[in-house]
């Protein structure tokens, strides 16, 4: 703690007074930003920890069924069966702020081309049947997968303004609230001290004012 | 701000190729010099979420987090077909930690 390198005057002190005041309602105000930052954290990265664990179980499952499928096709048929895709997805992204953080929100747009109904793009003569098992789970898991990345971003940046909220309440709380206290105390001080030092000249002029008198 | 996003997929061509039956744009790269290129060009071409297989990732971490700040485009890693390296669970982890000081899931 070190008191600032400012004149003693009273000027200066109506002026730290002011930058107290301020510091001191940014602190509360950022402290509560942080907290309600923290809540929704943690509610958030939660639910990010249950997605990741679900959907990488579920793709696992998949990409065992692709590799059975890959094992027994061979890689023309396989890339040729797949080429087309029959379903469209786009994302569409906004922005909502939570707390100054922006955070994506994501709406996910599918659409399926031609007859409604089935999911595979090809047709069934020369494909095996663990290719319509791993199509069939993605396209479940995929639902999940999205979600997934809209609440995986949401962390990711929430945590970053997180640390630097933190940062700023914390070089409030311990660096400039107590240098302006300091300073404000040490100007009063020394204000006080030249009071006292007028004073008593005074005094002392009015007595030798006195003794010439008499 | 309304825009329309692409979602792309990256990695080996034998983790990925049936996302490609899902309508999402599959990009397979090899090697680590190879990825960096394929994520950045895709970065910037109007593609909203990356999915990028924790394989991949892992050789190119500086370029992942290089797109950590950014909204767009959110850069999500799935395992491959090897299964999962931890790394996307890392990252969570490091999150919390980043965020709350300490582990506390």
């Amino acid at each position: 703690m070190a008191k600032l390198n400012v004149n003693p005057t009273r000027m200066e002190l109506t002026t730290l007074k002011r930058r107290l005041k301020t510091a001191t309602r940014g602190h509360k105000l950022l402290k509560d930003k942080q907290d309600e930052l923290m809540r929704r954290f943690i509610e958030l990265i939660r639910k990010n920890k249950d997605l990741r664990m679900d959907v990488e179980e579920e793709l696992q499952g998949s990409f065992k069924e692709f590799l059975l499928a890959s094992a027994t096709m061979s890689p023309e048929m396989l890339g040729e069966a797949v080429a087309f895709p029959k379903e469209n997805i786009s994302v569409d992204i906004k922005k909502k702020n939570v707390m100054s953080v922006n955070v994506p929100v994501m709406k996910f747009i599918r659409k399926l081309e031609g007859d409604e109904g089935a999911i595979y793009p090809y047709g069934f003569a020369q494909t095996s049947s663990q290719l319509d098992d791993a199509i069939s789970q993605l396209y479940g898991v995929m639902s999940k997968l999205l979600e997934l990345a809209e609440v995986e971003k949401a962390c990711q940046l929430m945590a970053d303004e997180i640390e630097k909220t933190r940062r700023r309440v914390n070089a409030l709380e311990y660096r400039t609230i107590p240098d302006l206290e300091e300073t404000i105390r040490f100007i009063r001080m020394k204000l006080d001290e030249s009071e006292r030092s007028t004073i008593t000249r005074l005094m002392k002029v009015k007595e030798l004012i006195n003794k010439e008198a008499q | 701000m309304i825009c329309m996003f692409k979602i792309a997929v990256v990695g080996d061509k034998d983790s990925i190729l049936a996302f490609k039956a899902l309508g999402v744009d599959v990009f397979t790269v090899c090697d680590s010099e190879e990825a960096r290129r394929t994520v950045d060009t895709i970065a910037r071409n109007n593609y909203g979420i990356i999915f990028i297989t924790e394989q991949i990732a892992s050789l190119i971490p500086d370029t992942i987090e290089r797109y950590d700040n950014e909204i767009i485009p959110a850069v999500i890693l799935i395992p491959s077909n090897q299964g999962t390296l931890n790394i996307g669970m890392k990252r969570i982890n490091e999150n919390v930690e980043k965020a709350v000081g300490s582990n506390i899931l």
